[in-house]
């Protein structure tokens, strides 16, 4: 039995519930991240796997062995708060050989570790200075630093790159990532934005009030959502309501659209479809078919890079994004067809 | 820019009120004090006007050398005590529910309106052989027989520290509130325990907030006169007292004004000094 293991842990404050019975198996050496809006219980989760709070319900193992009655400082897991939580009143060098001097290492053998963990995150020579003559994304690489300081058995980021810029924060997304695979460490990151963990996460761990309401690589959790919530949370999706008509079909604004359900759908129960924009094809308005809407332009923004349409089909409306080479000769008004490929229809329960 | 530009009256109205204020209650009584220090007594009257070292030459005697000495060392002692005792209150007290945090802060707040006198003589009683809590311990079986422990050195000390606690816990209390609370967080995650994280990482972080408490407390103390004379003997009487006793039953304004700024000095320089100590070990920003 190895990795972390949480089974039906839940953490209750009062009355209100934080975490509600979640079950995970996180695999060793992999990336995790606990993904969804403010308030989802992903923080008071990662605080209940470094033993800041106490689990209501449930257990805890790491590598079999139950972590409930080990108190923080004894798990000797490594964690990046989302202050950074610098301390201000010792240099670089003492913040990241902090732990060491906690554990009564030498003071020749903290500097030469210190210097190295502060190489590891590519800020070297700094170890003297004061924590506020860094910039943001300086600070961010001792904090880091920091928490490897001890090579924890576990490595927990929360919210870690919030404070930096779009810009920076992109860079140290890969940054991070590479950091982890090279370390092969164990890591679990909580955040809210979905392009960070589609960047870093082998697995990622979608939650809602409370709950993990998805579990799966990236690419599985963005090609097929489990849920309204989590189609619409991870990247942009058209999710459009539809009754089915069929075990394999779904009527949106009179028109049958062949979904992907596997025959599962009961005829008359209330669906929604997610697809996602870049699935949506444009057609000339007089190119009817199977799956298609026929509606009008209703907006345009051309990004340069790609250029979304909106169209209202009949009342319902369908986002499409594409990414032309050319621009595409459409105009607010015009009428167009839109077709949904049935392999990128996902029915999901309304 | 337009900063050092005059704008006209109205601008200044703010600075006015506040001049104006410093300058009735502060500045001219204490150009009065410093005055009357130069001045001549005269036995038996009141003073008249002069300019001679006399007041200040008197006290540099073993008897008020003694006094100051005395003085500076029962106040520091209370004002170490005091944080000592109220930085772990405060800081549990800020880790408290917001319901919580503010029944206590009443509490400490209700302490305040005690009088020094009330605060004086139940201090007085309580430490009392007649009615004091030697006779609570004689009753567990802990002493032997009932022991007077007011008035005293201890009692005295007891009273200052308990006037200086509700200011310690109030002067603590916003920055302990404010300190970020992932701080001790993050030492636990690097493997310190509860107590190592408060005095490696609580502690160093408050240093400021604890040298202006000591400060603070210091110079309160030092201007209590009544405790002395309730809770001490006569050789626990600090400068305070002496300056009260010269002021008003000796009639002997110039020499207790003297004192007075001689002691103001003398706490001034402690001050200056703690908080040089207080910035020292700063790294450098």
């Amino acid at each position: 039995m190895s990795g972390l293991k949480l089974q039906g842990v839940g953490k209750h404050f009062g009355s209100v519930v934080a975490v509600a019975d979640v079950d995970l198996e996180l695999p060793t050496g992999k990336l995790v991240c606990l993904l969804g809006p403010s308030g989802c219980g992903k923080t008071t989760l990662l605080r209940l796997i470094a033993g800041l709070e106490e689990p209501t319900t449930g257990q805890i193992t790491l590598d079999g062995q139950d972590l409930t009655p080990v108190p923080a400082h004894k798990r000797g897991f490594g964690m990046v708060f989302q202050s950074l939580a610098l301390f201000p009143h010792l240099s670089v060098g003492e913040n990241v050989a902090y732990a060491l001097k906690i554990r009564g290492v030498g003071k020749d053998e903290r500097q030469r570790r210190a210097e190295e963990l502060l190489d590891l995150v590519r800020l070297p020579g700094v170890a003297d200075r004061h924590i506020s003559q860094l910039s943001g994304g300086q600070r961010q690489r001792v904090a880091i630093a920091r928490a490897l300081a001890l090579d924890p058995k576990l490595f927990l980021l929360d919210e870690p790159l919030s404070a930096l810029d779009a810009k920076l924060r992109e860079a140290m997304q890969v940054e991070l990532r590479m950091l982890q695979q090279r370390l092969g460490i164990t890591t679990i990151v909580v955040t809210h934005d979905q392009r960070e963990a589609m960047t870093m996460a082998d697995l990622v761990v979608v939650m809602e009030h409370g709950y993990a309401r998805q579990v799966g690589s990236p690419l599985e959790i963005y090609r097929n959502p489990a849920s309204t919530f989590v189609a619409d949370f991870i990247g942009i999706t058209n999710l459009i309501s539809g009754k089915a008509s069929g075990n394999d079909e779904v009527t949106v604004a009179d028109v049958p659209i062949r979904v992907n359900a596997g025959g599962k759908l009961d005829r008359g129960a209330d669906v929604t479809v997610s697809v996602r924009p870049e699935e949506v094809q444009l057609l000339g308005a007089d190119q009817r078919g199977e799956n298609r809407l026929p509606g009008e332009i209703t907006f345009i923004r051309d990004l340069g890079a790609s250029v979304e349409i909106s169209l209202n089909c009949g009342g319902v409306t369908v986002l499409a994004i594409t990414t032309p080479k050319e621009r595409p000769r459409a105009a607010v008004g015009d009428r167009a067809m839109v077709e949904l490929p049935r392999a990128a229809c996902i029915a999901l329960p309304s | 820019m337009s900063r050092n530009t005059p704008r006209g009256l109205k601008q200044h109205v703010s600075v006015i009120y506040p001049a104006l204020m410093l300058g009735v209650f502060f500045v001219v009584p204490f150009a009065i004090m410093l005055a009357v220090s130069f001045f001549h007594r005269v036995e038996a009257g009141f003073y008249e006007p002069g300019f001679e070292f006399a007041n200040y030459a008197r006290f540099f005697s073993a008897f008020f050398a003694k006094a100051l000495i005395f003085s500076v060392f029962v106040a520091g002692v209370a004002a170490v005590v005091s944080v000592i005792v109220c930085f772990p209150f405060t800081y549990f007290m800020t880790r408290l529910s917001r319901s919580w945090q503010v029944v206590l802060l009443v509490y400490v707040m209700a302490v305040l309106s005690l009088s020094e006198v009330i605060i004086g003589f139940s201090w007085s009683t309580l430490l009392s052989r007649t009615a004091g809590v030697s006779n609570l311990l004689v009753f567990v079986g802990l002493m032997d027989a009932p022991t007077a422990w007011s008035p005293g050195l201890a009692a005295l000390l007891f009273g200052l520290c308990y006037l200086g606690f509700p200011y310690t816990v109030l002067i603590l209390y916003p920055s302990l509130s404010r300190l970020d609370p992932q701080l001790p967080e993050a030492a636990r995650m690097l493997g310190a325990s509860p107590v190592r994280t408060f005095f490696t990482v609580v502690v160093p972080t408050m240093r400021t907030t604890i040298v202006g408490a000591l400060i603070m407390v210091f110079v309160f103390t030092l201007g209590a006169y009544l405790l002395p004379q309730v809770l001490g003997r006569p050789q626990h009487w600090t400068l305070s007292v002496l300056i009260t006793d010269q002021a008003i039953f000796q009639s002997n304004l110039p020499f207790a004004a003297a004192m007075a700024i001689f002691l103001m000095l003398v706490s001034l320089a402690l001050v200056g000094v703690t908080m040089m100590l207080g910035q020292k070990e700063t790294p450098a920003p």
